[in-house]
């Protein structure tokens, strides 16, 4: 199953027909430090492409974090709530799963190797 | 960006660095926030914060001096004892919070905040006379050690005996090394000011101890925040009096009954249900009012709840009043509490 990424350092997997799964690098997770909340999207409520569905809060900072694809979300991982720590896994570390209207939005992000050549220039 | 005399300290202690008050500042070290906040809880941290400037003023009328530029009395203070206060302008506006430590008559030494240091050498220069000498420390350090451990880490590591010193009091040792008891986290602990030579030595002897991590800004907001300490430029500033501050602790009976009945006051919120309200965040009535705005909010590491300080008419500034705080649009619960949220464990507290 390939993975793509944003520059916003979200990451996306196709799960099955038309839905995409995404969460957050582990890049973007050590960049926010201590998580202390997370705001999930409902179940049923649609985004455009680039329209922030979920909050992550860490003692800091408050995160936003965007969806690559427009969409309906089908499900949200409601375990994250009281377990911060399970982002970082990397099969149950996802934070919603969208029902996608365009596939073709996947085209534009990057892959595994042009990510990691992309951190590289972001600090 | 002007630099501590412990910059290269920091750096090679892989800090993660960021600007404050114009200068390039530890924002955290290894630990991250969290577990530093909860260092200096349970042993003891140590913050340089030497961008806080160090004055003094001594001479005929100084103390005189200091009653008209601060609302407070330094009549009843004792030698070697420090008091919070604030400076305050024509208008009552607090134009700096600051440390006020007696070294003698007439003879006061002062701290300041780093983002405060140039109005307020120039504020208080305007009002000096030729019987006044000011003087600015500017190469002198401050490094404060904070936290249970402080004491015996004192002792221990720098044979420094520390006792007998009071909370608000002072220890010094040939006009080379200032012990103050006191701090900004609510735990007991010192600040130590010594001169820029000396930084480096002793920041990194206090850290050679197993008790002591290093901690930084970001942590010394959220353990001030949890006392219900202002934070200058935040939580007040020019246009706030000290009585709408709440501080009319520090105040004397005249300063008090010169100023105008405030008719809002600083006051401790905390949410009620999930969620974290920052800086800036809406604070409303249940009945959908804007009522006021927080000028400092965050995660409380102690209480798992986010807390956050704001300024609300008297109606609604009584304890345990309900409110809503606009995060992001969304009305999260909330309810008035008052400050301190956490009991202070500075020495001699509740006595």
């Amino acid at each position: 199953m390939t993975v793509k990424f944003t520059k916003d350092h979200e990451w996306v997997k196709l799960d099955g027909e038309g839905i995409a799964v995404i969460g957050i690098t582990e890049y973007a997770q050590h960049a926010l430090g201590d998580l202390v909340y997370i705001e999930l999207p409902k179940v049923g409520a649609s985004y455009s492409k680039g329209a922030h569905f979920a909050v992550v809060e860490s003692v800091k900072t408050a995160a936003e974090v965007y969806t690559p694809v427009t969409g309906e979300v089908v499900e949200v991982n409601e375990a994250l709530e009281t377990d911060f720590d399970l982002l970082k896994s990397e099969t149950d570390g996802w934070i919603a799963k969208f029902s996608m209207t365009n596939a073709d939005e996947l085209k534009g992000l990057m892959d595994e190797a042009a990510y990691q050549d992309y951190l590289k220039t972001v600090e | 960006m002007k630099q501590t005399p412990l910059h290269a300290s920091h750096m090679k202690l892989g800090a993660k660095m960021g600007e404050f008050a114009g200068y390039d500042m530890p924002l955290y070290y290894d630990l991250g926030v969290l577990k530093e906040h909860e260092w200096v809880r349970d042993h003891a941290g140590l913050f340089d914060v030497s961008h806080m400037g160090q004055i003094a003023i001594k001479g005929k009328g100084t103390q005189d001096l200091l009653q008209r530029l601060t609302p407070s009395s330094f009549e009843k203070l004792s030698v070697n004892r420090t008091k919070y206060t604030v400076l305050i302008n024509d208008q009552n506006g607090i134009i700096d919070d600051l440390m006020v430590t007696k070294a003698g008559d007439d003879d006061f030494h002062m701290v300041i905040n780093a983002g405060c240091k140039d109005k307020d050498i120039a504020w208080i220069k305007s009002n000096l006379t030729p019987d006044h000498e000011f003087t600015y420390f500017e190469d002198w350090a401050l490094i404060a050690l904070q936290g249970p451990e402080a004491e015996a880490v004192m002792r221990d590591v720098l044979g420094i005996d520390l006792s007998d010193v009071p909370y608000m009091g002072l220890w010094f040792q040939d006009y080379t090394m200032f012990v103050s008891r006191l701090g900004y986290t609510g735990e007991d602990g010192f600040e130590i000011s010594v001169p820029n030579d000396k930084a480096e030595e002793l920041w990194t002897k206090l850290l050679s101890d197993g008790r002591v991590k290093p901690i930084g800004l970001a942590a010394r907001d959220s353990l001030r925040l949890e006392m219900g300490y202002c934070l200058y430029g935040h939580d007040i500033d020019a246009t706030t009096t000290p009585l709408e501050a709440d501080l009319g602790w520090v105040m004397r009976k005249d300063a008090k009954d010169s100023l105008p009945t405030p008719t809002r006051k600083r006051v401790g919120i905390v949410l009620t249900d999930k969620g974290v309200a920052r800086e800036g965040s809406l604070v409303k009535s249940k009945d959908g009012k804007e009522i006021g705005v927080l000028t400092s909010g965050g995660f409380s590491p102690s209480l798992k709840q986010s807390i956050g300080q704001t300024y609300l008419p008297l109606d609604y500034a009584t304890p345990e009043t309900e409110i809503n705080v606009d995060v992001r649009g969304r009305l999260i619960p909330a309810k008035v509490q008052s400050m301190p949220f956490l009991k202070p464990r500075t020495k001699n507290a509740g006595k």
